[in-house]
């Protein structure tokens, strides 16, 4: 353990990573302490005469946005939803995914073509009505959207793990290790897994930008958390259009996801470097 | 071979029906009454009552599916309750549009991603190895409305080199695959990327250099051939995911695709569209899934189907 | 005495050339129109929703209309037309040399049968209960009778209409787009596609539509008013987004914007001096409000309704805006007959709402929720009514969700407050009673209805009852004091918050003429396409 740590704090983009999530944690805990003023308190000077946001200032350094509120607190207090859905949510899809795919491509036979089906039903399966329809029966909330979103991402991975492992399956070192008579799950997990996760830190990672969107659009159906209570992809999504002349509103909360999505990736690529001995002395 | 896509065809149907079935079932869950929607606020009860019957939605769910599944499976796709046209006609008119966007997205997606992907991992953790990767993140979170926009601003409004969107030419067509393929193809860099540098550590590989074959024609015929394995089951989702997924794009560039029908169909709670735009896409998840199964073994010969 | 009308559409003409027209209208030339949404439907008695209004009221004629740019109401098909004494049978005659776009003329029979083709329950008509006041409704609704007892074509000229009750505001109903005229022939053929292919007398004939692109009208050259319309061409762009709409025309390649102006461009567009020209702004027949459930506690208490009101700080809200609205006071807005101008509302007093509160034993506040269509602005306006309603202690939860959930909702009578905004939008036509029966009176306040408010006043519905009763001239004035009237006591029950009084601002080019009226027409929406013109026409 100490070795790992000692070969991760060496790789200078990893510690960045580290230092990035760790801020991101930070915000997303920290934001009531953290933050000037309350996210929701819509400032009667918030906005221009003409009911337009104000742009960064020395009182709200990052603006205001289209309620005159200040963007920095709700950004700050947008953390929390969007770290829980798009590293979470997704995570556990991912975690999902790679299961589904890995067993299907490794058994293959009936169990495997079983499971590539399903995933073809799932992936077919309205997935924005299954949230309407949820979120009217239940309450609208954050439990709806992450259910939506593992329930969407995960049959994407288990594809590309699926077909990935078709391939790595047939190698000279797994036919060999069969032969050996290693036990499946030794297999599983001495040689396919590593390879396989290079893919799997991609969906990890790309996938947080990708889902903390996806959960404004959610959110837009009445799914998810409804409005004022922040979140990032909501930020951007309620205010893309006003990108051209109060950029602010678009570019403070991307910068965010961008920054979350790149220290997650700088984190991962620096763990699996140092977990993989064949790596040492390489780069 | 043909034993296998016979029974993939098979079994497609069955998924097929599990979806209709699914989605039908769905709309009755949603909080909507499409006869409010259509009867409009000035009618009375008794007209309400009418409309329910005429459109058959006052008999029980089971009889009002067999009814749709029976018309489906004679091509009828039904009417729109708001628009009152042939359903099917309106998927039909904007299928062209669709499609031809979804390939000039995924040809977009592959030209941005796999030359930067197989750049990266040949220089791997050089800082143009860093630069791309960045790159590819930023192309993956940047909203597709603000990339759309900030493409339409520059070269079509400053520059004037394309058209302010709409649909009709080629030309019309690269800013709205330029805009998917941003995305797409930090995706495909990454992928690529991380494929590659997994096959050039293959034993092949090696040999391949201790035999003097040059780099490139390491890299570009043995790597990069293997390598692309997991870009095709992606492109495979992808024509999936861009059957109904390209609302954001259809509507910054006025491009009359399926995506914008759905959405708007999702927000009026129009049924019938909402269920044929969920079948004909659900045909092109099953069948971009097939493809992307069918054409792993011609480039890797060891995988087997079944 | 039989009272007798004639209208004439040179009068109309006349009407429009005012001062402030510097620019004689040229004929010829094309346009351009965009909308971010593609069309749904051309069908005249079908057709519901703001964007299909005016262009399907392009194509199409009745036996009304409105002068453009105004809500006078004319005669328009019709040449003339005279009450009977009891004010139940209307007669009306039609105009000489009015032709379909397919050639044929029309004739009277034409308008018997697309009535006819509004009530009956095939066409799925969202408008047919408008015409519930002709003699023989019941039974062709219900499916009883194939025709409508109470409309006669007695020669091809003349069409006699017999109510059932007397309804004053049946002339309006005459000039919605669900009685507009149209061939039997061309529907019967086109069948279910009739919504795609449309036929009519109106001003521009159809040529082509593109779902999710375009669709084209030309100018009726056959048509009976002389010289009208001016453009040769209309073009309706779909699927653009606002955004890049604005864009194109800026760029010169676009003429209006159908959406309007989007909120992130509006203030840039009203502070460019180049634009001062191009941007017409209109009242509309609008008015924004919250409906409190009357029959929900706490909202069945009088006091409690009456703090909300005093609460919600209006001025803010039509600064989030843009400052595209006024500040309303009463249920009707301002261009509507009846709006009384003495009716200041409830001031905005947090303070007075909380004390209120309190004498209601409210004191420590309550929880509630709130609906509101998710489109921008309407969840923007709801946080800001939801800020206000916590300053006095009411803890409101906001429900944003899709247009017809809303609708859905509201119509279970189990939701304690929704927004209004982006759905009961616009009155159908100029006249208090559309504000009232389907919104505010007893027969919508059923599963299902639109009264949000559940708000059943029956002395008030007697009196509106009364009141639509005095069909004749003599009495509008009379009739609209008794409206005045109505509204006033609705206003002191206050089972809404009017929020605001919605204005229209429309952006066209600079190489569009006519009366600025013609663009924020409050019943062509948004443009009244018959009577503007291109200046660089040839």
């Amino acid at each position: 353990m100490a070795d790992l740590w000692r070969r991760f704090s060496k790789d200078w983009a990893a510690v960045l990573g580290l230092i990035l999530v760790g801020l991101m944690g930070l915000a997303a805990i920290g934001a009531p302490l953290l933050a000037p003023f309350d996210p929701n308190e819509q400032f009667l000077d918030g906005l221009t005469v003409e009911g337009s946001p104000l742009p960064p200032s020395s009182r709200f350094w990052f603006g205001t946005d289209t309620l005159g509120r200040d963007q920095l607190s709700r950004v700050l207090h947008g953390a929390g939803t969007s770290l829980l859905i798009g590293v979470l949510a997704n995570g556990v899809a991912v975690l999902i995914g790679t299961l589904m795919g890995v067993t299907a491509g490794y058994l293959k036979g009936y169990v495997g073509a079983a499971i590539m089906r399903f995933t073809d039903l799932m992936m077919a399966f309205p997935a924005l009505l299954l949230g309407i329809a949820l979120a009217a029966i239940l309450k609208p909330s954050l439990l709806i959207v992450a259910l939506v979103i593992a329930l969407v991402n995960w049959v994407q991975i288990a594809r590309v793990v699926y077909t990935e492992t078709l391939a790595l399956s047939e190698r000279e070192y797994i036919e060999a290790a069969r032969a050996l008579g290693a036990r499946p799950s030794r297999i599983l997990l001495r040689h396919l897994l590593p390879h396989l996760l290079p893919t799997v830190l991609i969906y990890g990672t790309l996938g947080i930008a990708t889902t903390v969107l996806f959960e404004a659009t959610l959110s837009f159906l009445g799914v998810g958390v409804q409005p004022p209570t922040p979140s990032w992809g909501k930020m951007i999504f309620e205010s893309q259009s006003y990108f051209l002349t109060a950029p602010w509103l678009v570019f403070i909360p991307g910068a965010a996801i961008l920054l979350v999505a790149l220290g997650f990736t700088l984190v991962g690529d620096g763990l699996r470097d140092a977990l993989d001995p064949t790596q040492r002395g390489r780069r | 071979m043909l034993r296998y896509l016979a029974g993939r065809l098979v079994t497609s149907v069955g998924i097929l029906l599990g979806v209709t079935l699914i989605t039908f079932m769905l709309t009755f869950l949603i909080p909507a009454d499409p006869v409010a929607m259509i009867a409009g606020r000035n009618s009375t009860a008794e007209t309400r009552a009418v409309i329910r019957q005429q459109l058959g939605l006052d008999r029980p769910m089971p009889v009002q599916y067999a009814d749709y599944v029976g018309r489906l499976a004679r091509g009828d796709f039904g009417r729109s309750f708001a628009r009152k046209t042939d359903v099917g006609d309106l998927i039909w008119s904007r299928l062209p549009a669709t499609l031809l966007l979804m390939l000039g997205a995924i040809i977009a997606e592959l030209a941005i991603g796999i030359p930067a992907g197989i750049y990266a991992a040949t220089r791997r953790g050089s800082r143009s190895d860093k630069a791309v990767m960045t790159l590819s993140f930023v192309g993956v979170s940047a909203p597709q409305f603000v990339v759309g926009l900030s493409l339409l601003y520059v070269f079509a409004y400053m520059l004037g080199w394309f058209p302010l969107g709409g649909y009709g030419t080629l030309w019309h067509l690269v800013l709205p695959a330029v805009t998917m393929g941003i995305a797409g193809g930090g995706w495909y860099s990454r992928m690529m990327r991380s494929s590659m540098v997994d096959v050039l550590r293959q034993d092949y590989i090696r040999t391949a250099r201790a035999k003097g074959v040059p780099e490139w024609r390491v890299v570009m015929k043995h790597a990069a051939r293997n390598a692309v394995l997991p870009i095709i089951a992606m492109i495979g989702l992808d024509v999936g995911i861009f059957m109904s997924g390209a609302v954001v794009v259809e509507s910054v560039f006025g491009w009359p695709g399926i995506g914008q029908l759905l959405w708007q169909a999702i927000q009026t709670i129009d049924i019938p569209i909402i269920m044929g735009v969920t079948t004909v896409a659900a045909g092109f998840i099953i069948l971009g899934n097939l493809l992307a199964d069918l054409v792993a073994p011609l480039i890797d010969p060891r995988i087997r189907l079944g | 005495m039989k009272r007798a009308f004639l209208g004439a559409a040179a009068a109309v003409l006349l009407a429009l050339g005012g001062p402030a027209l510097a620019e004689e209208p040229k004929q010829g030339g094309a346009v351009v129109v965009t909308f971010n949404n593609d069309l749904t439907t051309l069908d005249p008695q079908v057709g519901y929703d703001w964007q299909n209004w005016s262009v399907i009221k392009a194509m199409f004629d009745g036996l009304m209309d409105y002068k453009p740019g105004t809500t006078e109401l004319v005669p328009d098909l019709a040449e003339s037309f005279t009450l009977s004494d009891d004010g139940m049978t209307y007669t009306f005659k039609l105009r000489d040399g009015v032709k379909f776009h397919n050639g044929r003329v029309m004739i009277a029979a034409d308008v018997k049968w697309s009535i006819e083709r509004a009530v009956n329950p095939a066409t799925l008509s969202p408008g047919a209960s408008y015409f519930s006041a002709i003699e023989g409704y019941e039974d062709m609704a219900g499916g009883k009778a194939k025709e409508l007892a109470g409309v006669t074509a007695s020669d091809d000229k003349t069409v006699v209409i017999t109510l059932a009750r007397p309804d004053a505001t049946f002339l309006h109903v005459l000039a919605l787009n669900f009685a507009l005229t149209v061939p039997k022939e061309a529907v019967e053929a086109a069948g279910a596609d009739w919504g795609k292919k449309p036929v009519g007398t109106g001003a521009f004939e159809f040529v082509e539509w593109l779902p999710g692109q375009q669709l084209v009208l030309e100018r009726n050259k056959d048509h009976y008013k002389p010289g009208v319309p001016f453009l040769d061409k209309v073009t309706f762009l779909f699927g653009l987004d606002p955004t890049v709409a604005v864009l194109k025309l800026k760029n010169g390649e676009v003429d209006i914007l159908g959406d309007g102006i989007p909120p992130a461009q509006f203030t840039e567009a009203m502070s460019d001096p180049a634009n001062k020209d191009l941007i017409a702004a209109g009242d509309q027949l609008q008015t924004g409000y919250v409906t409190m459930n009357v029959t929900m506690p706490p909202f069945d208490n009088l006091k409690v309704r009456q703090a909300v009101n005093m609460a919600i700080n209006k001025d803010r809200i039509v600064k989030i805006i843009n400052n595209r609205a006024v500040t309303a006071s009463q249920p009707l807005p301002p261009a509507m007959p009846g709006y009384n101008t003495e009716n200041k509302g409830f001031a905005f007093d947090p303070d007075g709402a909380k004390k209120l509160l309190a004498e209601a034993g409210m004191a420590d506040g309550f929880t509630t929720e709130i609906y509101a269509m998710n489109v921008d602005p309407n969840p923007r306006i709801a946080q800001a009514i939801q800020q206000d309603l916590a300053a006095v202690g009411i803890k409101a939860e906001i429900k944003s969700v899709a247009q017809a959930e809303v609708i859905a909702a509201g119509g279970t009578g189990k939701v304690p407050m929704i927004w209004s905004g982006g759905m009961a939008w616009i009155a159908d036509f100029p006249d208090p009673a559309g504000f009232f029966y389907p919104i505010l009176g007893c027969g919508g306040a059923v599963d299902g209805g639109w009264n949000w408010a559940r708000y059943c006043n029956k002395a008030l519905d007697d009196r509106a009852a009364k009141a639509d009763s005095m069909v004749k001239s003599d009495q509008a004035d009379a009739r609209t004091q008794a409206w005045k009237a109505i509204f006033d006591d609705v206003s002191k029950d206050a089972p809404w918050v009017p929020v605001f009084n919605e204005k229209r601002f429309t952006y066209h080019s600079a190489r569009l003429g006519g009366d600025p009226s013609l663009y924020t027409d409050p019943i062509h929406i948004p443009v009244n396409y018959d009577y503007i013109f291109a200046k660089d026409a040839q």
